[in-house]
């Protein structure tokens, strides 16, 4: 694949690792967290912490949409499917999220409800189109990357008039989520961090303006990174050099799809159809305020929470699960005593082992046999 | 779920929708999101959504300060 073979050239990546262990100064930790899935699923994948120095320490963040989906919201998804007729549609990772009850999506379709994984919005458009005797809702989840497609289908939906459609709109947003675990590691309930190896793609929509606030009132550098191999270790070389230099800034890896204003035009879709909810509950960090978004005014008729008079309930996750903790970057997968025994990613009891990026699913994958000390 | 790969346009359909390849396989995707798509360009794909061009003189430039930063180490050192 062009564009993506070459970013993960093994030649390359051994003088990266080079460079890396040439800068890190000895004695010196340095503890970097990626915030996005994307990145912690390439970290596992392509071996990642056996090219870094022993003083470099990569920290899983919660920029993995499913994992910090609560049980709350999936119950509103399922109760719309199992009593209230809809047809639900999502994407396929949301299907295994356990819910309250024993229950998942792909259980509720078991049961009965009409239940069907898409690729992308237009297929949730297609079929109420196809269906116009039925409702259909999306159930939409996912940060800046995946809120524009929303948008886009809200939008043709408003044009189409298209009344048997509907969103339950769980989009999040990651600039609120690293201010909120940067504050919690000040009263240690997240890791204390040296630095961030920043988004990608979330980052190809909103740009890299929105770190540099707190790059700079954090004092903690930010090196957005894209997700094949060679950018992640091109971003750790780049942090090391930062905190070396006691350098914080906003700097970027991932120039070929990553610009400082971002994509204009889905960030004005996405505000015409959407605004800030005054908070959210997310797995693991609790409410965050002014982390997610709703459906404007102008769209309550696509507004599924609107439209059903549905009432968010918080449920509590599992007792022995640690998702929690391991997406405040405070434990690892293999802390959890469930890890691998019963919670494995063909039955998982915790988010984190739902989605192929989820921390815990891509240890389980690739990591359970490496040696950690 | 934010993962997005680079494709090729093929044909542009009309202003919201493209056909693009990845590795001989082809498909109809939207570009509403993104200005000006041209045949010939690299768009990167979320979702069946294209979310911005991929600047190809950035992705050279990027290579070449990876190559760099192994060079400017000699293995001997480490």
């Amino acid at each position: 694949m062009k564009y993506v073979d070459e970013f993960r050239d093994g030649d390359l990546a051994q003088g990266i690792a080079r460079a890396i262990h040439a800068e890190v100064q000895a004695g010196r930790r340095y503890a970097f967290m990626e915030f996005c899935g994307g990145h912690t699923h390439a970290i596992a994948r392509y071996g990642i912490p056996d090219l870094l120095p022993e003083g470099v320490r990569m920290i899983h963040g919660p920029g993995c949409p499913v994992c910090v989906l609560p049980i709350g919201r999936i119950d509103l998804a399922i109760h719309l499917a199992l009593e209230r007729g809809v047809i639900l549609c999502t994407y396929g990772d949301t299907l295994r999220v356990p819910a309250s009850n024993g229950l998942t999506l792909m259980r509720a379709r078991a049961r009965g409800g009409d239940i069907r994984m898409i690729y992308s919005t237009e297929d949730a458009l297609k079929i109420a189109r196809d269906n116009p005797q039925r409702e259909v809702v999306f159930l939409a989840i996912g940060f800046e990357t995946t809120t524009p497609p929303t948008a886009v289908a809200l939008l043709a939906a408003e044009r189409e008039g298209l009344g048997n459609f509907s969103v339950l709109c769980c989009h999040v947003l990651t600039p609120p989520a690293i201010a909120h675990i940067l504050d919690s590691a000040g009263s240690g309930e997240a890791a204390m961090l040296d630095g961030f190896v920043g988004p990608a793609h979330v980052s190809a929509v909103i740009g890299s303006a929105p770190y540099e606030p707190f790059a700079a009132g954090y004092q903690k550098p930010v090196v957005i990174a894209g997700f094949e191999p060679l950018d992640v270790m091109q971003a750790i070389l780049m942090l090391v050099r930062q905190v070396n230099s006691g350098r914080h800034e906003v700097e970027n890896e991932y120039t070929r799809a990553v610009t400082r204003e971002g994509n204009r035009r889905a960030q004005a879709m996405v505000a015409e159809c959407m605004e800030l909810r005054d908070s959210f509950e997310w797995r693991g960090l609790g409410r965050v305020p002014r982390s997610a978004l709703k459906l404007r005014e102008r769209f309550a008729a696509f507004d599924a929470e609107v439209r059903y008079a549905l009432s968010y309930q918080p449920v509590a996750d599992h007792k022995g699960c640690e998702c929690g903790a391991i997406l405040r970057g405070v434990r690892a997968p293999v802390d959890c005593k469930l890890f691998g025994t019963v919670c494995t990613p063909d039955s998982p009891v915790g988010a984190c082992m739902v989605s192929s990026e989820g921390s815990c699913a891509a240890f389980y994958t690739y990591g359970r046999h490496r040696n950690t000390e | 779920m934010c993962l997005a790969i680079p494709t090729r346009v093929i044909e542009v359909l009309n202003e919201f929708e493209a056909i693009v390849e990845l590795s001989g396989v082809r498909k109809t995707v939207s570009i509403a999101l993104v200005e000006d798509v041209q045949v010939g360009d690299f768009v990167i794909l979320h979702v069946g959504h294209a979310l911005a061009k991929l600047n190809v003189e950035e992705a050279k430039k990027t290579l070449e300060l990876m190559a760099e930063a192994g060079l400017a180490v000699n293995p001997e050192q480490v």
